[in-house]
């Protein structure tokens, strides 16, 4: 019964009070760029997604072997491990998407959620218990992508996933595609989600 | 636009109109969380720098002379992280070594600049733009340089920033992205002036 509670809770907290992005400012460095179109941030974040949840899993059941001085090496060796699985399956079953992502996939790498949650979640917990997590924080992290880039592909383009959305009354905001575009962005759902939580702490307080 | 001058444009290019942070946003975790004193902004700009302009140019050796020839283009996620760790270990001991002075002003930047994505991702973006070796070097220092540029715009403007009155929500990450919002738009004002494929 506990376990099944601290399962759950392991699932929760990322989704919301502990979201790696808008609460811990983690890891926007490589998925920001793609946020221009739905459809590259929905195969990044996927891309994330696999990375986070697996090295977390496979650190985890290791970790009791790790020698602590070269655990940052070992680290980083398993999440690159993760990644070339994702490039190389990109270049071959999604050519095209794999040249608009360019650099990107790559740099998931040095994504600092993925060190981040290995660090602090997967060497001391159990597997099972560090999949959900890595998973969670991926679902939390992606959700928050994904939402920027719907706004910033709407009021850029028009359109959705590629296909016109807005008639031809609709004038592009072409800024949003460009880069301030996606800080702007960022801003405005940090600056909502933290007047939200400031709430709720004062009423909490009070009562 | 002639050989020579290649690498000159690149330079200029990876400064201003295709700035490593404020149009690719790489680099942005220690860029949100290091820019507050103008001081450690500039030591950890030098740092990134050097490390920059040094890593692209090893790792464009190893890439070309050693995956390529091998077939091994596949593991250079892996090559490029692990010289990039390696040469920040390295610099580091010998800093240690021979100036205590540096070693106090630059080391505790260090460690860090290994997760920096903008370090990986110099020499990604070489790769897939096929640079020259040349090019490639001028490439990492001029992105260098406009992370250095970038990241001391953003420290003198929090500084200031200290007295002004800002949203509770806003506080912190948020005012800072906003800021790196209008200074990506400054620096689109730059657009159109190189032309580089």
């Amino acid at each position: 019964m506990a376990a099944a509670g601290m399962k759950k809770k392991t699932f929760l907290a990322p989704l919301g009070k502990d979201n790696p992005v808008f609460v811990q400012i983690l890891g926007i460095c490589s998925t920001l760029a793609v946020t221009n179109k739905l459809e590259n941030t929905m195969v990044m974040v996927l891309g994330v997604m696999f990375t986070l949840a697996l090295s977390s899993w496979t650190l985890s059941l290791v970790r009791k072997w790790i020698p602590s001085r070269i655990r940052m090496m070992v680290e980083t060796m398993v999440i690159a491990t993760y990644v070339i699985i994702v490039d190389i399956s990109l270049k071959a079953f999604y050519p095209e998407m794999w040249k608009q992502l360019g650099p990107y996939v790559g740099l998931i790498i040095t994504n600092c959620i993925v060190m981040g949650r290995v660090e602090a979640f997967a060497l001391q917990n159990k597997p099972t218990l560090s999949l959900i997590d890595g998973l969670a924080s991926g679902i939390g992290y992606g959700y928050v992508l994904l939402i920027i880039a719907f706004f910033r592909e709407l009021l850029g383009t028009g359109s959705l996933w590629g296909f016109q959305i807005l008639g031809s009354w609709w004038t592009n905001w072409s800024i949003m595609v460009m880069p301030p575009g996606g800080f702007f962005m960022l801003a405005i759902f940090i600056w909502i989600a933290h007047e939200g939580f400031i709430k709720k702490n004062k009423e909490e307080t009070h009562v | 636009m002639s050989e020579m001058l290649f690498p000159i444009a690149v330079f200029f290019a990876a400064i201003f109109t295709d700035n490593i942070l404020l149009t690719n946003y790489l680099g942005m975790c220690s860029f949100l969380s290091v820019s507050k004193e103008l001081e450690t902004s500039a030591g950890l700009g030098i740092a990134v720098t050097f490390v920059l302009a040094v890593t692209t140019a090893l790792n464009w050796v190893v890439y070309h002379l050693i995956l390529v020839p091998f077939q091994l283009e596949y593991l250079r996620f892996i090559v490029f992280i692990i010289i990039i760790a390696a040469f920040v270990q390295l610099i580091e001991m010998v800093i240690e070594r021979y100036s205590e002075g540096l070693y106090f002003a630059l080391g505790i930047f260090l460690p860090l600049i290994t997760v920096n994505c903008a370090i990986l991702g110099a020499s990604l973006f070489m790769i897939i733009r096929d640079y020259s070796f040349i090019t490639s070097f001028f490439f990492g220092l001029g992105s260098g340089i406009g992370w250095l540029i970038a990241i001391m715009a953003m420290a003198g403007i929090r500084q200031r920033l200290k007295n002004a009155k800002i949203p509770p929500g806003l506080d912190g990450a948020g005012i800072a992205l906003v800021i790196a919002g209008f200074m990506a738009m400054a620096f689109m004002g730059f657009s159109g002036m190189i032309q580089i494929s």
